[in-house]
């Protein structure tokens, strides 16, 4: 099944490498990574959803978690928490059909970010399933281009716990 | 002060205590080299003929001393050279610093003279690494450096230096503390009393219970405190391969080595456990076998100082993260007085049954039978490092380990040619002991470059050849699974003696049984090194084996063609 695990990593060069080659390294299954800079100065937080069973989903945590850099590693899957996705889709869109496509895109509160002669992008935010029913809907019209960010995720309510010692330097040259 | 890139790194090795580095220069870490010049007083640098063994070597004095080895390489074919040695060292959790030379920062990236991606080819076989791009971070990597491969689960880190980096002068004045907000090895080190009691629960709950000690008992230095848990609760020891000397063999509660080719009333008796102890070991696959029918009937405890270890080949019913050494102690205090006499008694009487290390008698001369008066002949006080196949495995069975932390080895990794350079970093470490190398013919041949350092430097070890003119494992496995279809398993060897001899050295070959006694005693009186060229029986094969893809309970004495040979 899939696991959505949280990671907050030192905001090092290289750190994406070491995470990329224990994926390679013990052949596990990793279905979207997403990295970008979190709450706190020089760690960066990544949603990795691994499509791996439960006892896999604990080895893929621990081995994370032994990373140096990795200063923590959360498997949400079981605890309530939120997820979303961004996509950016380039759209088939002569003048005809552009009303209709126009239409899904509001039904699913996807926003039009550019409009060209014979195409369109449209910007959707969602979870999985939203994005995947929405390219499923839109593809007859013809899909030029798709670009998906990834999960990003987090926890509903209380903070998630944070190590006591904290980086003292931003991040290395 | 001022002090440059390299002076920086120099002062971190005097303040760690290294005394001893091996390495080897190149034009990446002349700057390096340079400052070495002026540290010579403190710092012994052992010039290696080729990089593997310097990393060896490291290796074998992290392992031999309890502290971390230090190896040094250039850019390029350096690091690359060094890469079979660290990924052993990262394989059996072996303490090293690789310092390695790099191109100059402006040369990064643009496939300069001698440029290599290092840190990307060490980066899966170290437990960390480092490029450094300025000087100024140099007293925090280093520290980091020693810290992290000396703490927690201890493992090899690489600290790479462009050269330009070594020549910078920065200002510094100390060391910092490590503070890394991702590495707190220190809070798992303590056991969890509940854990501790819930461990303590089943083992009073249990009739048939096993020790399994492995690698772990050595870097925790929880020697007393298994043979005390062993007695108390009175629980055969059997070890891993790694496990061996760290419980004397001659203890009633010994039954040595489990695994491929562990004693087969020790395979037995792991395979009829109804508990295993296993501590400070991560249930390879030479030591389970055939995992789904590993120990089918036992509960299993295990502690392990790293947490991913638990649970990843077996289930587990009490997973303890933790120090041995302490949790070892724990259990002593929350156990009572245990007797398992009638299942010690089993054991025994499955050895007398099935005695795996008994030698046969006969005028050939067979390897177990050369290891064994090795044995007699140091007083069983040698320290033995090997490498990897057939001699591997006869000096893990034969030589009987009384004394702790004698008994050193490519295990994980499995690299032939280990066990000549890792021996000279051994003596570095122990030098007042006597270091006996024993090695096949094929692995003496990968590293044997380094006579020249044991001669130069008169570094007294003995290099036994167990000398089958084969490929030994090669040949036993295409003799048992490959119907005799032999290919690339005999060598043809040089004249070992003339070799050593051509070196400087003493060389003296036997090929007699009375030949072997009287070379052995000759090498045990000089003083200084001394290559054995031990000729022995071509076919003679590792027994008991359990076959690749079988059970432990499925461990087989021997085959039908040794059978009818010494009928």
């Amino acid at each position: 099944m899939r696991h959505v695990i949280i990671a907050d990593v030192e905001d090092h060069p290289g750190v994406l490498n070491r995470i990329a080659s224990l994926f390679r390294k013990r052949a596990y299954n990793i279905e979207s990574l997403a990295v970008g800079h979190s709450h706190r100065p020089g760690i960066s937080r990544m949603t990795i959803v691994v499509a791996e069973d439960h006892k896999e989903a604990i080895q893929v945590t621990k081995q994370l978690d032994k990373l140096i850099e990795v200063v923590s590693v959360t498997d949400v899957t079981e605890q309530r928490h939120v997820s979303r996705e961004m996509a950016l889709a380039k759209i088939a869109a002569p003048e005809m059909k552009r009303t209709e496509i126009l239409q899904l895109a509001n039904v699913y509160r996807a926003q039009v970010v550019d409009v060209s002669p014979g195409s369109i992008i449209l910007e959707i935010t969602g979870d999985e399933d939203k994005i995947d029913s929405f390219v499923e809907i839109i593809r007859p019209y013809g899909i030029l281009e798709l670009s998906r960010t990834g999960e990003v995720a987090m926890v509903r309510g209380r903070a998630m716990p944070t190590p006591t010692m904290v980086a003292e330097e931003g991040p290395a040259a | 002060m001022k002090r440059t890139g390299a002076e920086i790194i120099l002062d971190s090795l005097v303040a760690h205590g290294v005394h001893t580095v091996f390495g080897y220069p190149g034009g990446a870490c002349l700057p390096l080299y340079d400052a070495l010049y002026h540290y010579q007083d403190r710092i012994n640098h052992i010039l290696v003929r080729h990089e593997q063994g310097a990393a060896f070597a490291a290796d074998g004095y992290a392992r031999a001393s309890g502290d971390v080895g230090v190896c040094i390489a250039t850019s390029g074919p350096g690091v690359t050279n060094l890469v079979t040695g660290i990924a052993g060292a990262h394989m059996d959790s072996v303490p090293v610093v690789a310092l390695t030379g790099q191109v100059p920062r402006n040369l990064l990236g643009t496939d300069g003279f001698q440029e290599t991606d290092a840190t990307g080819v060490m980066l899966p076989i170290t437990k960390h690494n480092w490029l450094v791009m300025n000087a100024e971070e140099l007293p925090r990597v280093m520290e980091e450096a020693f810290y992290i491969a000396n703490t927690g689960r201890k493992g090899p880190v690489q600290v790479d230096v462009p050269k330009d980096v070594y020549l910078e002068e920065v200002e510094f004045d100390d060391f910092p503390p490590p503070n890394i907000p991702g590495y707190n090895p220190d809070e798992g080190m303590q056991p969890d009393p509940t854990l501790v009691r819930a461990a303590a629960e089943v083992i009073h709950g249990s009739e048939k219970p096993i020790i399994l000690a492995g690698h772990g008992i050595h870097y925790s230095n929880a020697y007393d405190e298994l043979l005390a848990f062993a007695e108390k609760a009175n629980i055969p020891v059997i070890t891993t391969l790694h496990g061996v000397s760290s419980f004397p063999e001659s203890h009633e509660l010994s039954f040595g080595m489990v695994g491929m080719h562990g004693n087969l009333y020790a395979n037995w008796a792991v395979d009829r456990a109804d508990l295993l102890i296993s501590l400070g070991m991560r249930f390879d696959d030479r030591v389970t076998g055939r995992l789904e029918d590993f120990a089918t009937e036992a509960r299993i405890i295990h502690v392990d100082i790293d947490p991913a270890e638990i649970g990843k080949n077996v289930t587990t019913d009490v997973g303890i993260v933790a120090d041995l050494k302490p949790t070892i102690r724990a259990l002593i205090d929350e156990i009572d007085q245990l007797d398992h006499s009638p299942w010690v008694k089993q054991i025994c009487q499955w050895r007398e049954e099935h005695p795996s290390l008994a030698i046969r008698e006969t005028d050939i001369v067979l390897p177990q039978w050369v290891i064994r008066q090795i044995y007699h002949i140091t007083n069983g006080e040698a320290v033995v490092v090997t490498d990897v196949g057939q001699a591997q495995m006869w000096a893990a069975q034969h030589f009987w380990y009384d004394r702790r932390n004698t008994f050193f080895s490519s295990g994980g990794l499995g690299a032939m040619g280990y066990a000549f350079p890792a021996a000279i970093g051994v003596k570095y470490a122990r030098p007042n002991e006597q270091v006996w190398s024993i090695i096949g013919d094929g692995g003496f041949q990968m590293t044997l470059q380094d006579l020249a350092v044991v001669k130069e430097h008169n570094v007294d070890i003995k290099i036994a050849i167990i000398n089958n003119n084969h490929l030994g494992m090669i040949r036993q496995w295409q003799t048992l699974f490959y119907d005799s279809r032999f290919i690339s398993a005999r060598l043809e060897n040089p004249d070992f003696v003339k070799l050593a001899e051509a070196y400087g050295l003493t060389g003296l070959r036997a090929t007699s049984k009375k030949e072997v006694l009287k070379v052995l005693k000759e090498a045990a009186k000089i003083p200084g090194p001394v290559v054995l060229d031990l000729v022995v029986d071509e076919v003679e094969k590792v027994y008991p084996m359990v076959p690749a893809g079988s059970s432990l309970a499925e461990t087989i004495e021997g085959d039908e063609v040794e059978e009818a040979r010494y009928a």
